[in-house]
């Protein structure tokens, strides 16, 4: 079996490496954002239509990767409902970007975060709550000292699985962001392209380097989500 | 009494599953066939299947570099239709295909075709440098015929470079036809099959001249699992139903 050296002075495998850490890292802090908003909603509001939003929030996690492109192409493409607006009056274009990468990513990586986050928050007590509550603190002030505090390492170990998921995406990217060297070519597109031209050598230490960094990072989660005595 | 019942259902689903893969009696008749034959192969496949009963034929649709990478990696396949001849050469090369198997069975022309409303104003090659054009389409030249064809024709006029920049690299033919009538790019490279099944959404603006012209090569496969098979489908291929099949598609005879 062939391999490259690691040589991070090759653009070939650094751009792929910094690009998806960069693509990764944002849609991981999107998804912790939005994941942890609707995980909070979700545990604490009783609404009609809750069950409804719960599995729509989770859809992204069962669905095929290239039904989520689909919906993001028809949504946010130059021509799709978002996009065009976005073109009109922001002369924004997110297909072929690394933005597109971006929220492709998030949407896939979103579910893991929620769901997380939403079995950590219910697993909040709610006499504490309901104890900061009565020593006058504000519903944020509860949320900031009291719930998201005691629901941290679960939402710690949602994120981290988040970014491993973003880190892989690669259905939903490669329709919305293309794979375009150099522009939007994440690792897991630039060992498809590699395997695609024959160039295995290449394949072999981008796949290595990516099992690696998803070991470290799936010990790490279960090491947090291990029961403190 | 109730364990009996699960161990019931288990070992009888398992003999339904058993009995359903033992009764597909049908042969089965693997096409590896390039993407931009997607159309043409899906109206020739009942075709065969009706002339030869018994054979079940399944079509596999990719770049012509991918489906070859497949075969290299051993994915079982009988027949290989390839979108250019260099694929193929290297299918007889690795020894994967006997050479004296290897036929040309159509032609095709590669054109240059913006969205229907040519938003950029593309009238000709040269426009694709104009600041206007923001976005060109073209098959990854590695592993995409299309591509490769186009690449060809643009550093032959020393125009690849200077946009290069500007290039969204497709996966296979199929998806830069789909970017283009979507709207999704300004203009792009397909073959003029394609942009005549788009239809009203692609408008083709010109052929782009090739030195050499769009073959396609088929050929059966040295592991073909069915090798009688895979050359009657190859034959059909190239019979006169075959091509006026083909010919329905836009396909010019070899």
């Amino acid at each position: 079996m062939d391999f490259i050296w690691l040589d991070f002075s090759d653009a070939a495998f650094t751009g792929p490496l910094l690009l998806t850490l960069k693509v990764a890292g944002l849609a991981t802090f999107g998804a912790l954002v939005l994941g942890v908003a609707a995980a909070y909603a979700l545990a604490r509001w009783e609404f009609p239509g809750r069950d409804f939003l719960d599995a729509v929030c989770t859809l992204p996690m069962v669905m095929p990767p290239t039904v989520l492109g689909y919906y993001l192409l028809v949504f946010i493409g130059r021509r799709g409902i978002v996009g065009a607006w976005l073109q009109e009056h922001f002369n924004i274009t997110l297909m072929f970007t690394w933005q597109g990468a971006v929220i492709a990513a998030t949407v896939v990586a979103f579910p893991l975060v929620f769901k997380s986050a939403r079995a950590a928050l219910e697993g909040v007590g709610k006499q504490y709550e309901n104890a900061a509550r009565t020593l006058g603190q504000g519903e944020l002030a509860v949320f900031l000292r009291v719930s998201f505090p005691l629901a941290f390492r679960g939402i710690l170990s949602g994120g981290m699985l988040a970014f491993a998921r973003a880190m892989g995406e690669f259905g939903a990217t490669l329709m919305v962001a293309g794979n375009l060297p150099g522009r939007t070519q994440t690792l897991s597109l630039a060992v498809y392209s590699a395997v695609q031209a024959g160039n295995d050598a290449l394949a072999n230490t981008l796949v290595l380097v990516i099992s690696i960094v998803c070991v470290i990072i799936l010990m790490t989660t279960s090491k947090l989500l291990k029961p403190r005595c | 009494m109730k364990r009996t019942t699960v161990f019931t259902a288990v070992v009888f689903s398992f003999l339904v599953i058993a009995g359903s893969a033992t009764g597909a009696m049908a042969q089965e008749l693997i096409v590896s066939a390039a993407a931009s034959l997607t159309d043409a192969f899906s109206d020739i496949e009942p075709a065969f299947e009706k002339a030869h009963p018994g054979v079940d034929v399944v079509m596999n649709f990719a770049s012509s570099g991918a489906l070859y990478r497949q075969i290299e990696q051993g994915a079982p396949a009988d027949v290989y239709a390839s979108a250019n001849p260099k694929w193929m050469k290297k299918a007889v090369d690795k020894g994967f295909v006997d050479k004296s198997d290897v036929q040309v069975f159509a032609r095709n022309s590669l054109v240059l075709a913006t969205p229907s409303d040519n938003l950029a104003g593309v009238k000709n090659l040269n426009d694709l440098v104009s600041k206007k054009v923001m976005s060109i389409g073209i098959g990854t030249p590695e592993t995409v015929p299309a591509g490769q064809y186009a690449k060809g024709a643009l550093v032959a006029r020393k125009l690849y470079e200077k946009m290069t920049n500007k290039m969204i690299f497709g996966e296979s033919v199929r998806q830069v036809l789909d970017y283009l009538s979507r709207g999704e790019i300004d203009c792009g490279f397909v073959y003029r099959t394609d942009a005549v099944k788009a239809g009203d959404k692609v408008r083709i603006i010109e052929e782009i001249p090739l030195e050499k012209p769009v073959t396609y090569p088929i050929s059966v496969l040295k592991e073909a699992v069915a090798p009688d098979m895979a050359a009657a489908f190859v034959k059909f291929v190239r019979s006169h139903e075959g091509m006026s099949l083909l010919e329905g598609r836009g396909f010019k005879r070899p």
